[in-house]
């Protein structure tokens, strides 16, 4: 189904729209305040932008100098062409029927789960909204917050049908039963799986960043540490790691600084998980590396300002994406990594705020409008009309024409395509002449 | 030497009105004004909307190379036409940045309320241009837009192709101008004005305006 199709049933979700527009507004203020408090703030998204494009340029030699660097240091590093292949290769690490899992997009959008569990290998999320997520059988809608379509109501009734009985919707107190019900699983599995925010090409290191501590207990405690990581994720140096630090936590959660950030290079005998591995994953991303305009949907760092401040996906949720990507950057990433998804690029007004607060600068109005290009559908109409309007007699004449024509316009009520005008929408009845005619009468 | 002025082809079309304000506002300011009539449309449609534009962007230069500066009412037009040709001024860049005025002497008393465009505002960078120049018109009484930088919901094809997104968008701005109380919802866009004001001329609300027409007012 196409994104028009999907978001009309979700606009039909009064309780979806209202709880979007509170949860979507509130983070939005919030990054909007601290990011107003750093005086280099432009300085700080160029800087980040341009070692994203430095990494882009130097891909294959920097993810060559990763494997290098974190093999030296102990961890086993593992190549995956598409989704699949990562999956058939992490379910051949775990020897476990249980893994404890960080929130992480990699392995969403490879479908690491259900893979999992195909293999009799329970996946347990600890970030408390994927928790909640997994609890209700649901998927993510946002990069972030993947429960940003609940309200704190639907919560305690999931919570009181799951885990646990006679909560209120007090957050302390959803988030206290959480906490119950996920220690125990901390302590007892073996296997903890991860995505990585940042893996650093000159070290070796991998960087994950998070507000809650679950991952830190995912990362330090079991005895085997699996990471899935993007190939774009790399960075040259870790150096570089300052300024994303820095851009991060502001435009994602809105924080000066996130709670937790944990970095590990290979494995530390004696200390943490003593078997470690990386899986450096494709599927599609050098294929969006070819697209010169396109490629600069891979510098994203997954920090969701762009959702948190697109009007479309504030009216529709991230589901209407169908896409572990949803909202603006999905509409860039998704059609991209798999050549489907192609309503998605249209599914914007190209009113340009995910462009302004992207920590990255991502153009995002410019890759949507670059990936319309291939959508041949009304081609040829649109072509014509091109051809007519770059011969100014022949345009003159058919501005005349619609002029004529438009005073058969009824206001309120016309044929398809203009029914899906009139809908909502009076059309203005035109004046007797156009400019170009006033013009010639009156000089 | 004569500034062209570009009607855009919306404006040529459906609000010949708007063109007119743009030459009295310039007139009045002792500025000599030409209309090529060669000029076309500036491509922005068909490029965003996946197509052949850059034709169209093409002829523009071949009509408007010639011209020391070229003003076009619509901020969105500008904004498409600015990576290519950088003498294409919307009126209040114009009048502020090149003239240095920010009082063109017009008359409006009526309640008025500002929606800033997104092309306008985010790709062009006008800023508070066009409400400088509407706060030093006579009798004017400009009152805020709650979420005013928030998209109207046009987007051009979006409103067709993605047409029930774009009306719920288009909802909220207008809750937001009736909110206001105002007579008239200005904007520098006469495309994002005929989506606002449909919305609000169905639902009995204030008219939809574009500002040249209040800064010519006299
Ligand atoms: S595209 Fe930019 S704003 Fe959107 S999630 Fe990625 S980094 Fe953040």
């Amino acid at each position: 189904m196409g994104f028009a199709k999907e978001a009309r049933v979700k606009l039909r979700d009064t309780q979806l729209r209202a709880n979007l527009h509170k949860a979507t507004h509130t983070i939005r203020d919030k990054r909007a305040r601290v990011v107003a408090e750093v005086p280099d703030w432009e300085e700080l998204r160029e800087a980040g932008r341009a070692i994203k494009a430095e990494t882009m340029a130097r891909l294959p030699e920097l993810l060559e100098k990763f494997e290098a660097a974190a093999t030296r240091a102990g961890a086993q590093v593992h190549w995956a062409r598409d989704a699949a292949e990562a999956c058939s290769i992490v379910a051949g690490l775990i020897d476990s029927d249980e893994v404890v899992k960080v929130k992480s997009m990699a392995t969403q959008e490879i479908g690491l789960n259900e893979a999992l569990e195909a293999q009799g290998i329970r996946a347990i999320e600890t970030d408390l909204a994927e928790l909640i997520v997994q609890l209700a059988g649901d998927k993510p809608s946002h990069i972030l917050v993947p429960a940003i379509h609940y309200n704190r109501g639907q919560i305690r009734d999931l919570f009181n049908d799951s885990i646990a009985s006679g909560l209120s919707d007090e957050p302390a107190e959803l988030a206290g039963a959480a906490r119950t019900h996920l220690r125990q699983q901390f302590l007892s599995t073996r296997v903890g799986i991860s995505g990585a925010n940042f893996a650093i090409a000159e070290t070796g290191t991998l960087v994950v960043v998070e507000s809650e501590g679950n991952g830190r207990m995912c990362l330090t405690l079991p005895d085997t540490l699996i990471s899935i990581v993007g190939i774009e994720k790399l960075l040259p140096r870790f150096s570089d790691l300052g300024v994303f630090l820095r851009l991060l936590p502001r435009s994602s959660t809105g924080e000066r600084m996130n709670p937790y950030t944990s970095m590990w290079t290979g494995v530390t005998p004696g200390d943490g998980p003593q078997t470690v591995h990386v899986v450096l994953v494709d599927n599609g991303r050098t294929n969006v590396l070819r697209d010169p305009v396109g490629r600069q949907a891979l510098h994203c760092i997954r920090c969701s300002a762009c959702l948190n401040v697109c009007p479309v996906y504030e009216r529709v949720g991230g589901h209407a994406y169908e896409h572990t990507y949803p909202g603006p950057i999905g509409a860039i990433l998704a059609p991209q990594l798999t050549g489907k998804h192609t309503s998605l690029p249209f599914a914007s007004t190209l009113c340009g705020a995910c462009y302004e607060v992207c920590p990255v600068k991502i153009n995002i109005p410019e890759v949507l409008v670059h990936l319309r290009q291939p959508a041949i559908l009304e081609r040829p109409a649109m072509n014509t009309l091109a051809g007519v309007m770059a011969r100014p007699r022949l345009y003159a004449a058919s501005l005349r024409f619609a002029r004529r024509m438009a005073s058969l316009i009824k206001l309120r009520r016309m044929p398809w395509p203009l029914s899906k005008w009139t809908v909502s929408r009076d059309l203005p009845r035109p004046e007797r002449e156009t400019f170009r005619d006033w013009w010639t009468r009156t000089r | 030497m004569p500034v062209g002025l570009f009607i855009t082809c919306v404006n040529d079309l459906m609000y010949p009105r708007t063109g007119r304000a743009v030459v009295s506002i310039l007139e009045r300011l002792g500025v000599e004004v030409d209309f090529p009539l060669a000029q076309t449309c500036c491509g922005q449609m068909h490029t965003n909307s996946g197509y052949a534009g850059h034709r169209l962007t093409a002829h523009f230069g071949d009509v408007f190379g010639s011209y020391e500066a070229v003003v076009a009412p619509s901020g969105s037009c500008v904004a498409h036409l600015r990576s290519h040709y950088a003498h294409v001024y919307e009126l209040s860049e114009f009048l502020v940045d090149v003239l240095g005025v920010d009082d063109v002497g017009g008359v409006f008393p009526h309640r008025v309320t500002y929606h800033p465009t997104c092309h306008g505002l985010r790709m062009l960078g006008l800023g508070d241009k066009p409400l400088r120049l509407l706060r030093n018109v006579k009798g004017i009484e400009l009152v805020p837009l709650r979420g005013a930088t928030e998209c109207c919901g046009f987007g051009g094809t979006f409103a067709l192709k993605n047409s029930e997104v774009s009306t719920a968008m288009l909802a909220d701005k207008c809750a937001a101008v009736l909110a206001t109380e105002a007579e008239y919802v200005a904007a520098a866009d006469n495309s994002c004005l005929t989506h606002i004001g449909g919305g609000l001329s169905r639902i009995g609300g204030p008219r939809a305006i574009h500002y040249a027409e209040i800064l010519a007012g006299a």
